[in-house]
């Protein structure tokens, strides 16, 4: 198989086992032209993107604005912040107007579930799904899992875990769908506040012991507590939350084993994850940054090809 | 489907010993010559030439390497696209003599997909094309090779097929005809 089997990349759910596959394959060809002295293929110099960004964004933004460019492809870039959103435009107004000027590819980051599932069956673009409020966040979920695969050698059998704030995260949900295509186990954890209630139908374990989920697992993704979303208290002091979840070099070193350690980013240093354990040998969070860009031109590139 | 034998197995050999002659009458010792094939079926001829000019000659290393053009094709959302091989150039190319190298000239297409790809891993002195089968008369670009197995003249239907013993279990061209 050479081609995805669908027209736009909105979540993971939408992928199959051999998409994701393919797009690892594609991306290893991507990651050796990014490592040669002229880091750009010509394959879509007749492709123009538009990254449509409605939520704050640096290295998303600027990983799919690398790709589109080692991609020769010619990218619109537009935040909310400066448009006439501001002025009371509608999402579909917005991008028709985009498209009007003969955009190709839409990469489009909203605070809204949905927003790019909404966008593709009403716009006549490909979308690529860069963040839909706290639904899915695809492109992360493919670097991750592709960072794993590069580090242990396979996804078949890994255990992962989850840690953090699942509730307000796409790149939990998103993770837990690839992850779970690709044969590994995957368990969640972190505060019971910060735990969706239908998590346990997604048929992942579910913990809320921080030293429970390391011992069990081979690959420890650590997330941020997503403070611009929680409209409510959801624990009583961050403190309390850095004793219970957070990821430091004692706990680190107390365990049997060696595992290896993520972060989507950003990261709240000192939270979360201590500065020692985020820089150390066993964190692979810059290799992950690295496969982002690999990543997202390979998605690109085989979205393009279904174009005409 | 008709099949038609273009070149056996003795002929076969007998074509890659005399095209290694003839790198050997140009490049002399190789010290600053590489070898380049093109993937995916390139390589086969590439590694084929490599191993006859390393016996043939007795010189220990002559630089190989495989590239991949996918990327750099012009019929890129024209037709299926193939799932790209792997580049290996593990040698710098710049100020070298390149032999480029593909198992079928048709109508260049893959050729200048092929230097452009080149181009960007490295400023070569000079590149010569090597063939195996050149089909004449069907060229879409300027491009003529430098060293030719066997020349054929077909028309846009029919099809040259190289086989290897590598992947098909024997070393063999056909041309095959609707």
């Amino acid at each position: 198989m050479s081609s995805l089997s669908t027209k736009h990349l909105l979540g993971i759910k939408d992928l199959s086992a051999e998409d994701i596959n393919l797009i690892f394959s594609t991306a290893d060809n991507f990651k050796d032209v990014l490592n040669r002295q002229i880091k750009k293929v010509p394959s879509l110099r007749d492709i123009t993107i538009a990254n449509l960004f409605f939520e704050n964004s640096t290295r998303t933004r600027l990983s799919f604005e690398l790709a589109e460019k080692r991609l020769s492809a010619d990218i619109v870039n537009f935040s909310a912040s400066s448009s006439s959103v501001s002025k009371g435009e509608t999402l579909i107004d917005t991008v028709n107007n985009i498209l009007a000027m003969k955009v190709d590819i839409v990469v489009m980051r909203h605070p809204h579930a949905g927003a790019a599932d909404f966008l593709a069956r009403n716009v006549n673009a490909r979308i690529v799904n860069a963040g839909d409020g706290a639904h899915e966040h695809p492109t992360q979920a493919l670097l991750d899992a592709y960072s794993i695969r590069e580090r242990e050698g396979s996804l078949t059998g890994k255990k992962v875990a989850i840690i953090g704030d699942i509730l307000h995260s796409r790149v939990a949900l998103s993770n837990i769908f690839c992850l779970q295509k690709l044969g590994a186990e995957v368990m969640v954890c972190g505060p019971t506040t910060l735990m969706p209630k239908y998590i346990s139908s997604l048929g992942v374990k579910v913990s809320h012991s921080l030293r429970e989920a390391l011992s069990w697992c081979d690959v420890a993704n650590m997330l941020r507590i997503q403070m611009e979303r929680q409209d409510i208290r959801y624990f009583p002091s961050l403190r309390e939350y850095i004793q219970l979840f957070g990821l430091n070099m004692e706990i680190l070193n107390s365990l049997e084993k060696s595992i290896t350690i993520m972060h989507p980013g950003p990261i709240n240093r000192g939270v979360e994850i201590t500065s020692e354990v985020a820089d150390s040998s066993q964190s692979i969070i810059l290799n992950q940054v690295e496969n982002g860009v690999a990543i997202r031109m390979a998605v690109l590139y085989l979205l393009a090809s279904g174009l005409n | 489907m008709q099949k038609r034998l273009l070149l056996d197995l003795t002929h076969f050999e007998i074509t890659i010993k005399r095209l290694c002659c003839q790198l050997i009458e140009n490049h002399n010792d190789f010290s600053n010559s590489v070898i380049i094939g093109l993937q995916p079926r390139g390589v086969f001829l590439a590694h084929r030439i490599h191993e006859n000019l390393l016996n043939l000659t007795g010189i220990k290393n002559i630089a190989i390497g495989e590239l991949d053009v996918t990327f750099y094709r012009d019929d890129f959302r024209r037709r299926e696209i193939n799932s790209p091989s792997k580049t290996h150039i593990n040698f710098a190319i710049a100020d070298k003599k390149v032999i480029l190298i593909d198992d079928v000239l048709f109508t260049g297409r893959t050729i200048r997909s092929g230097m452009d790809a080149m181009l960007d891993i490295g400023r070569p002195s000079k590149v010569e094309l090597m063939v195996l089968v050149n089909r004449r008369y069907s060229r879409h670009l300027p491009i003529e090779p430098d060293y030719v197995g066997i020349q054929v003249d077909t028309i846009r239907s029919e099809k040259v097929k190289v086989e290897w013993k590598e992947t098909e279990g024997k070393d063999a061209v056909w041309l095959l005809s609707e």
